[in-house]
């Protein structure tokens, strides 16, 4: 591909890309990290959480859809997107259920390491939904706690796209829209902890656990203890 | 006419489990410095139950799960200039909070009262009821954060937070200079 590539700036910084690749993939190759939830290494881009939104050429886009283009101008780290993407996760916090302190997934969670990193101390600003949502155990090796859901929809790219089985999918319109499972209960799917969509790190939040899992990492020792989210795509810039 | 005096510090346990009081103590040896800096007036370490003066600060720990909580918060936003929610449970419910969301029930509080009380497979209740004593504060519908009830002025992230972010922030809210918490400073858990 080499002679079609081009270069365009990322908050003043030149950043090479290849025809075909979307801004986020040429911000991560050149080790600056645009915040995302929905989006997932190894997965189809599908541009729902709207965290990754950045101004390009001026207008609001989602990094991980937006393809890159020669010579645009693109707004990463601005305290006026930071703030919108604050919100849009300050949002999450409200809808679901999110109570880290009884969350296994704490210190594994990227909802909640991007509230960290976008330094969103408490969520109070808007009226808490408390919604009443279902918790599914009936599988073996497999639980579901969609009080945690974000609805990003990695599992279900993952189950469709990579294990070509379609455990789950979303049902709903609007705010009612939800991640369900393709039968009366997980149970009765072909799901296995093999899947890619049940492999740890698919889900980001504690929706999807896997059973006998739980706190083999202590808190404390997690992957955002060790870091705050995207520090491993901004390493390899300082490097 | 302004005597330089000690600002005044007051606290309470709403519905929390006392791990954010017990958070304060890991303030460790600083605590002896912040003890003189500041006069405590109600609070369970000094055993008083009721406002002598106005406060300065009032810590709140716990959010609010029965009428009394709601009473006592009122009672702390009417003496105290400053309120600061301490810990999860303050500022979002916390774990009581978890009977606000019981799966599938249209009525979570007596679903939760009943599993604790009459139906739970473990239960050894003799009197086959719920508590119902006159003397027993009423229970709210469901668990309410702080700010839900009153203002709040600052709130400390953890369950429960370290003994440095507590000691930080009460410096610097102390000193008149608090302007947010550092990024790595703070945890939800």
């Amino acid at each position: 591909m080499s002679g079609t590539g081009f270069s365009f700036t990322i908050d003043g910084v030149a950043v090479a890309a290849e025809p075909g690749q979307t801004i986020m993939e040429a911000a991560d190759a050149a080790g600056l990290y645009i915040p995302r939830l929905c989006d997932h290494e190894g997965l189809r881009h599908q541009g729902g959480c709207r965290v990754c939104t950045v101004k390009a050429g001026g207008r609001s886009v989602s990094a991980c859809t937006q393809p890159a283009a020669p010579d645009l101008v693109v707004e990463n780290e601005t305290p006026h997107l930071n703030k919108l993407r604050r919100d849009l996760v300050e949002m999450l916090f409200h809808e679901g259920n999110h109570l880290c302190p009884i969350c296994e997934a704490s210190g594994n969670c990227e909802l909640q390491a991007m509230a960290y990193r976008l330094d969103m101390t408490a969520p109070t600003r808007f009226p808490y939904l408390q919604p009443s949502r279902t918790l599914d155990a009936s599988h073996p090796d497999i639980a579901l706690d969609t009080n945690r859901c974000i609805s990003c929809g990695r599992c279900i790219r993952a189950s469709q796209d990579v294990d070509r089985k379609g455990v789950f999918g979303y049902v709903g319109r609007g705010i009612h829209r939800r991640v369900a499972v393709n039968a009366d209960d997980l149970a009765s799917t072909d799901a296995s902890i093999e899947d890619a969509a049940i492999a740890a790190g698919t889900c980001p939040v504690g929706c999807i656990i896997r059973k006998r899992h739980g706190f083999a990492t202590p808190i404390g020792e997690r992957i955002f203890d060790k870091g705050p989210i995207g520090h491993d795509i901004e390493d390899k810039r300082r490097e | 006419m302004n005597e330089t005096r000690k600002p005044r510090v007051a606290t309470v346990s709403l519905a929390g489990c006392f791990g954010c009081h017990m958070a304060i103590l890991d303030i460790d040896e600083r605590l002896v410095g912040l003890m003189q800096a500041v006069e405590f007036d109600r609070s369970p370490l000094t055993d008083l139950k009721t406002f002598t003066r106005r406060c300065d600060i009032g810590i709140i720990e716990g959010g609010c799960c029965n009428e009394e909580n709601v009473h006592v918060l009122q009672d702390f936003r009417r003496n105290c200039d400053v309120l600061i929610a301490l810990g999860q449970c303050a500022i979002m419910g916390g774990l009581p909070a978890m009977r606000n969301a019981i799966m599938q029930s249209d009525a979570p509080l007596r679903e939760c009262l009943e599993e604790a009380y009459i139906t739970g497979a473990y239960i050894r209740n003799t009197t086959h009821q719920i508590p119902n004593d006159p003397a027993l504060p009423l229970l709210l519908d469901r668990v309410y954060p702080c700010s839900e009830v009153v203002e709040i002025d600052y709130q400390i992230p953890g369950c429960a937070p370290g003994g440095d972010i507590i000691f930080e922030t009460l410096s610097s809210i102390l000193a008149g200079r608090f302007h947010g918490f550092s990024r790595d400073s703070f945890k939800f858990d």
